[in-house]
């Protein structure tokens, strides 16, 4: 496999005896952009928080950049990995700045004020966000879409080359939707870091990455290219439910539409 | 950003100055005005310089030291549980403070660890383990909230004070007296064999503090982004649960749980200086000594020769401010934690 940084082979992973994830393996090439997508309950966020070591434990491989992932310190790890959660809702009272310089943590020892490369990093993501202008604003004052553009910033600044995101999208309105899209595009095109995105947004996902992989029940259902998701067998199999099809006007590509009952 | 660290930096500087002024000017406040002679000369034996060099200049080191600390411990659960009931207090770490010293006059021990008193280090036993049992209690099972915490903290501190009280009942009257006079929370020390009692505890535990002042302000944002930047997080909550203990035991040893300052004090110097802990940990230490200094002045001078208990006057005054600062502007766009 040419330069595959993350690589999973058959990991299980339960909580109180519950299995989660259940003998997953997946290969993650660099600069590939991935969604993960399946029904409520999947482990698709626990698949990502296992990637981080927010979850500890479970049984099987899981190596990054080559490297087993319990060889990483935590410190190691965030200069690898970088993770935007799904919005909790709790506001820290940090200004933008301060928050996504935050993201420096990784390059700081204690006591040490942030450098010049630091200062940069940060700068850099301020402005492939576009939130350059809000940086003296507390997070407080912003919309969730803007917001969530800070929480992305933030990560992007770790300078960590794969991008861990969970449900980047979810309660955004259409325009900061597609502002988040566009963004993850560009930092996966341009600036060539990998990207796996947690969506429950199917049309997005096929749009936007290159390859799908469903969870259902915990298990792989489906891994593979975009384009192959759009079959209702396959859709039918992991939502338990059937879908319509149509073209998407600009690119052709087959999208999804809701069934009116 | 040039402009905001400037405006931390001159806060600082303030609180620092501040310091100083009340530091050195605190002494010489007191029923009796003490001619320069007597400071001067500490040995005379002449009662005014007794009173400056053995009651007051002490005593001004204490509450110093104690404000310090109380607030800056104040400050560290604050940010760890991202919840601004978060204190020493509403943790059950004082009063675990409280119960170690407790048991120990009432037990009438007397020893001590490389020249450090017997009854410091009952307290800071107390409230570490005080501090394990409440979180503990709740990692047991799982998907507990900070709420759930709190709730077994307040739970547990009553729990406490009433075996203090049984104690305290059970006691002869000389150790009655001395665990109801310390528990009313009072700065009236004698002698700097206190001092040198209290400053190890708050200094090393402040100390540790500074040292993690990055890692607070992820542990603020959340356990998970905290994780995800890189910080080991249950590490750092082992080394503040410690770095807390020692504050909290080194301090309520020799004061008595003083409350006020470790829950409103970290919330003032947040709304003033913002919540980035390589400022708030300075401001928090400067300005929680600061005020405690001033309280306790007031507190012995206000109705002099009789005292008012510190922890009237710290409620009385803080209280009001606090609100001010509550319902002004930076409060609305900052939040509170």
């Amino acid at each position: 496999m040419e330069n595959t940084i993350i690589e999973i082979v058959q990991f299980s992973f339960s909580i109180s005896s519950k299995a989660i994830l259940k003998n997953i393996s997946l290969n993650v090439k660099e600069s590939e952009y991935i969604s993960i997508v399946g029904p409520n309950g999947a482990g698709k966020t626990t698949l990502l928080k296992c990637l981080d070591r927010i979850h500890k434990g479970g049984s099987g491989d899981i190596r990054i950049a080559g490297k087993p992932l319990d060889k990483y310190s935590q410190k190691e790890l965030a200069r690898k990995l970088s993770y935007v959660p799904q919005a909790d809702g709790r506001i820290s009272p940090f200004t933008v700045y301060e928050f996504v310089m935050m993201g420096r943590y990784p390059h700081l020892s204690p006591f040490s004020s942030p450098g010049k490369k630091d200062k940069d990093a940060v700068h850099d993501a301020l402005a492939i966000t576009g939130i350059s202008e809000f940086a003296e604003r507390f997070l407080r004052t912003l919309s969730g879409g803007e917001r969530q553009k800070v929480f992305i910033a933030a990560a992007l600044a770790q300078g960590a080359k794969v991008l861990l995101l969970d449900e980047p999208t979810t309660f955004l309105d259409p325009k900061h939707q597609a502002d988040v899209y566009r963004l993850l595009k560009r930092a996966n095109r341009e600036r060539g870091f990998t990207v796996v995105s947690v969506t429950h947004d199917i049309n997005s996902a096929v749009l936007t990455s290159q390859r799908v992989l469903a969870l259902k029940d915990g298990a792989v259902a489906f891994c593979g290219f975009a384009d192959k998701f759009m079959n209702n067998e396959i859709l039918q199999k992991i939502y338990e439910k059937s879908f319509l099809f149509v073209k998407h006007p600009q690119t052709g590509k087959t999208i999804i539409a809701p069934e009116v009952p | 950003m040039n402009t905001g660290s400037k405006h931390k930096l001159i806060l600082l500087t303030i609180l620092l100055v501040l310091a100083i002024i009340v530091l050195s000017g605190a002494p010489m406040v007191g029923m009796i005005t003490v001619p320069v002679s007597a400071i001067l000369h500490p040995a005379s034996g002449r009662m005014e310089s007794d009173i400056f060099w053995k009651i007051r200049i002490p005593r001004v080191c204490i509450s110093f030291l104690g404000g310090a600390g109380l607030a800056v411990s104040g400050m560290a659960f604050q940010a760890m549980f991202r919840n601004p009931l978060a204190t020493p207090f509403t943790l059950g770490v004082a009063s675990g403070a409280s119960l170690g010293a407790a048991i120990y006059v009432r037990l009438g021990l007397v020893f001590s660890i490389f020249g450090i008193s017997g009854i410091s280090i009952s307290a800071f036993t107390g409230a570490i383990l005080s501090i394990l049992l409440v979180y503990g209690l709740t990692r047991a099972r799982r998907g507990f909230s900070t709420t759930t915490m709190l709730l077994a903290g307040v739970a547990i501190s009553f729990f406490f004070s009433s075996v203090i009280l049984f104690t305290q009942y059970m006691s002869d009257f000389s150790h009655s007296f001395r665990i109801l006079r310390w528990l009313m929370g009072g700065l009236e020390v004698v002698g700097f064999e206190s001092v040198l009692n209290m400053a190890p505890f708050v200094i090393s535990g402040s100390a540790i503090i500074l040292y993690m002042t990055h890692e607070l302000n992820l542990m603020m944002t959340g356990e998970e982004i905290a994780t995800s930047r890189g910080v080991n997080v249950w590490k750092t909550k082992r080394i503040l649960f410690f770095a807390t203990s020692l504050m909290v035991g080194g301090v309520v040893a020799i004061c008595g749980p003083i409350g006020f300052v470790g829950m409103m004090v970290p919330h003032i110097c947040r709304l003033l200086i913002g919540a980035d802990h390589r400022y708030l940990t300075l401001a928090t230490l400067l300005f929680g000594g600061v005020f405690l200094t001033l309280c306790d002045m007031l507190a012995r001078t206000l109705i002099a020769p009789a005292e008012i208990p510190v922890g009237i006057i710290t409620a009385l005054l803080g209280g009001p401010f606090f609100v001010w600062l509550l319902l002004g502007k930076s409060s609305s766009k900052m939040g509170i934690i």
